[in-house]
């Protein structure tokens, strides 16, 4: 075997993919296809939603929707796009050859295809697809579950493996193929929010497969873990649910944060302001997120005692988080700012998640959470964190990485029309929601009372505008791919710092086979 | 790549493989957990299904406690199900007697399940069964009708705050899971 050889070609370069570029390049290509799968069930909401009354669906496949829709949005979507990220950008950042483990690498992501298919199939099975919410709570999901709901447990349980291995594979990659002299604290935090992020899903995903194994077990095996005749209990499976959903949110918005710390110094001109303060913040936030899961469940009885801590805990979390936001507009501050694509979706990261966290401060106190709980004003909430946090931040990595990626520079105009479009249909679309859900109106229903009407067309108006927001996106990718002008200089940005600008452009297939030292 | 490097991959791997084991038992492990915790502090109005066992006690002749029983049917379940008496008015300490009416309206053979809660749930931990059907699943004929007993007393540390105590039963139909296991 030749030293330095090339990709193989053909199909066999992706089917036998060992290299973190193209294993990388599969996860967002993957990720960016969920997007659209699990977008269009979202406009399949908001078109039955756009009139009161049932217009488009039965409430039956209205229900199937918003099931898939948050299946979909969360473990295929945002989970695998920031693997991606991390695969490819963790060993450029770290002065890494590759990923330590290229073998299970290559496992982890062809797992996903046939973990989606089985879920997705579910659609055209007899009772139709999952239909009890993405947090499945029994009995729900095991008693009065349509028969594909083992579909959706095996489907679970091969994402869930997915993302361990995926996990497992980021962090042995940073604590043994760091660069000479990279010690963990002069990573980039990109690196540092990962690390923290693949601990939490070591610590979560498994309850959440022990979760779907107790259902199956209900469902198949006679067991009574969540069947109160048999003297299970119900209320058990939300416990084990948010024990792991909680952290969940956090493995979903870590890597943003992230994100948004590469960005928003590239564009100030500035190095990022309190950097240690910002690893330590992230670290307490993983702490903090495996202790206030029964904020989701303040209505289910639990005693006064209880309520109370998981209150105060809850509310403890906006500290760290107000630190990374003030740490955000600190290296803002002063700086000498310009407003390229990726900065304009950072900066409206900054501002919408703040309004998200806002929500989630008032959502966090027991006594009013009674009036909003399972209304709109939560679906409002975690839309602000989960797709102005989440989505925005990968849009933002996208438009700047992609010179990186390509050795091509995407058309600036093109971006920031998306961005304007995506930020005012996304505002469009959610504002609204927090005024509905005050006033009442409940999540997950097909229909509502006619008070809502004009607050639910606009909603539709600006969800039909973020999505065609996001096919101006992926048109402006393809066309950077396609007859984007060339961009070979090795530091694309003129503000950017970190060893990823030190290789060319577009990255060739093996980086830093001699690893770089750094001072 | 050095074999150092090599070594050390490997010994994160397994490190880190053990903690998703430990993490997988550990879902496993919250079951027990939660019971335990339900039982030691009498939240969720969990009440334990082992018949207590009645030592001499003595009656707090001074104080009275009332006692509302609830029968309830989980969806689905066909059976008549009444508690004999509504309210009953007792001393802490005195062991009680009552019962439930079950009727079979149905042309089949039937097994029932009730599983109790207690209202306020703190007061779980001091509400005493010496005898209860629901430690039993319960099987009716068809057409068939029953009354099913239940004797228990109230503590006497029951807190001072409490007056009355609600007793509700929700019966479940575990004929097709009876069934299924035999």
């Amino acid at each position: 075997m030749s030293e330095h050889h090339g990709p193989a070609t053909g199909i066999q370069r992706w089917l036998y993919a060992t290299n973190h570029k193209d294993i990388g390049s599969m996860y967002l290509w993957f990720s960016f296809a969920m997007f659209f799968i699990g977008g269009s069930f979202a406009m399949v909401i908001r078109a039955e939603l756009f009139q009161p009354g049932l217009q488009l669906v039965e409430p039956a496949f209205f229900n199937q929707m918003t099931t898939m829709h948050g299946l979909i949005m969360v473990f295929g979507a945002v989970m695998p796009a920031f693997v991606g990220l991390a695969n490819w950008m963790i060993p450029l950042m770290i002065g890494a050859p590759d990923m330590a483990l290229p073998r299970m690498n290559n496992l982890s992501f062809w797992i996903l295809p046939f973990a989606f298919a089985m879920l997705i199939s579910t659609f055209f099975m007899d009772g139709g697809a999952p239909a009890f919410g993405w947090t499945f709570y029994a009995p729900l999901s095991t008693t009065y579950a349509p028969p594909s709901v083992t579909f959706f447990i095996f489907g679970v349980h091969l994402l869930g493996a997915s993302s361990i291995m995926g996990s497992i594979n980021i962090i042995v990659t940073v604590m043994n193929l760091r660069a000479p002299g990279m010690t963990y604290m002069k990573m980039p935090l990109f690196v540092w929010t990962w690390v923290i992020t693949a601990f939490l899903l070591i610590a979560a995903m498994p309850v959440l497969a022990g979760a779907v194994t107790m259902m199956l077990m209900d469902i198949h095996f006679g067991t009574s873990f969540f069947s109160a005749a048999g003297g299970g209990d119900p209320v058990m499976f939300q416990h084990i649910f948010w024990f792991f959903g909680h952290p969940e949110v956090y493995i979903i918005i870590l890597p943003a944060f992230g994100v948004v710390s590469e960005i928003i110094p590239t564009f100030s001109r500035k190095r990022l302001f309190g950097y240690s303060s910002m690893v330590y913040a992230t670290a307490s936030i993983a702490f903090l997120s495996f202790i206030v899961w029964a904020h989701h469940m303040y209505t289910t009885g639990m005693p006064l005692a209880g309520e109370l801590f998981f209150m105060y805990a809850t509310m403890l979390i906006a500290v760290p988080t107000g630190v990374k936001v003030f740490n955000w507009i600190a290296t803002m501050f002063g700086g000498a700012l310009t407003f390229e694509t990726p900065m304009l979706f950072c900066i409206a990261f900054v501002f919408l998640f703040t309004l998200g966290g806002l929500t989630g401060v008032m959502l966090s106190l027991a006594p009013v959470d009674f009036a909003y709980h399972d209304s709109y004003f939560v679906v409002a909430h975690f839309h602000y964190t989960m797709v102005a946090g989440a989505i925005f931040s990968m849009s933002a990595a996208v438009y700047y990485w992609l010179p990186k990626w390509t050795g091509k520079m995407y058309n600036e105009t093109m971006g920031k029309i998306h961005f304007w479009i995506a930020f005012i249909g996304f505002n469009l679309t959610f504002f609204p929601q927090h005024f509905v859900g005050l006033a009442g109106m409940p999540r997950r229903i097909p229909d509502y009372a006619l008070q809502f009407a004009d607050f639910n067309m606009m909603s539709s108006i600006g969800a039909f505008t973020y999505g065609f927001a996001q096919l101006l996106f992926l048109y402006n990718v393809v066309q950077t791919i396609r007859k984007g002008k060339a961009c070979t200089d090795e530091k694309t940005w003129e503000g950017a710092e970190g060893l990823e600008w030190t290789v060319p452009s577009p990255a060739p297939f093996h980086t830093f086979s001699t690893p770089p030292t750094v001072k | 790549m050095t074999d150092i490097t090599a070594t050390k991959k490997k010994r994160t791997t397994v490190i880190l493989l053990v903690m998703v084991a430990a993490m997988f038992g550990f879902g496993f492990a919250l079951v027990p957990l939660y019971d335990l915790l339900c039982e030691l502090t009498g939240i969720n109005g969990k009440v334990v299904l082992v018949p207590y066992d009645a030592k001499d006690v003595e009656v707090d002749e001074e104080r009275i406690v009332s006692i509302q029983f609830i029968a309830m049917n989980n969806s689905g379940m066909p059976w008549k199900f009444k508690p004999n008496h509504n309210s009953i008015k007792v001393n802490p300490g005195a062991s009680t007697s009552t019962s439930f009416y079950a009727h079979n309206p149905t042309q089949n053979f039937m097994v029932g399940q009730a599983v109790p809660s207690i209202s306020p749930s703190s007061a779980a931990k001091y509400f005493h069964k010496i005898e209860c059907f629901c430690f039993n699943q319960q099987e009716l004929e068809s057409g068939a009708q029953a009354d099913l007993g239940l004797r228990f007393f109230v503590d006497k540390e029951l807190p001072k705050n409490i007056h009355t105590i609600t007793l509700t039963y929700t019966l479940f139909d575990v004929t097709q899971k009876v069934a299924s296991s035999n």
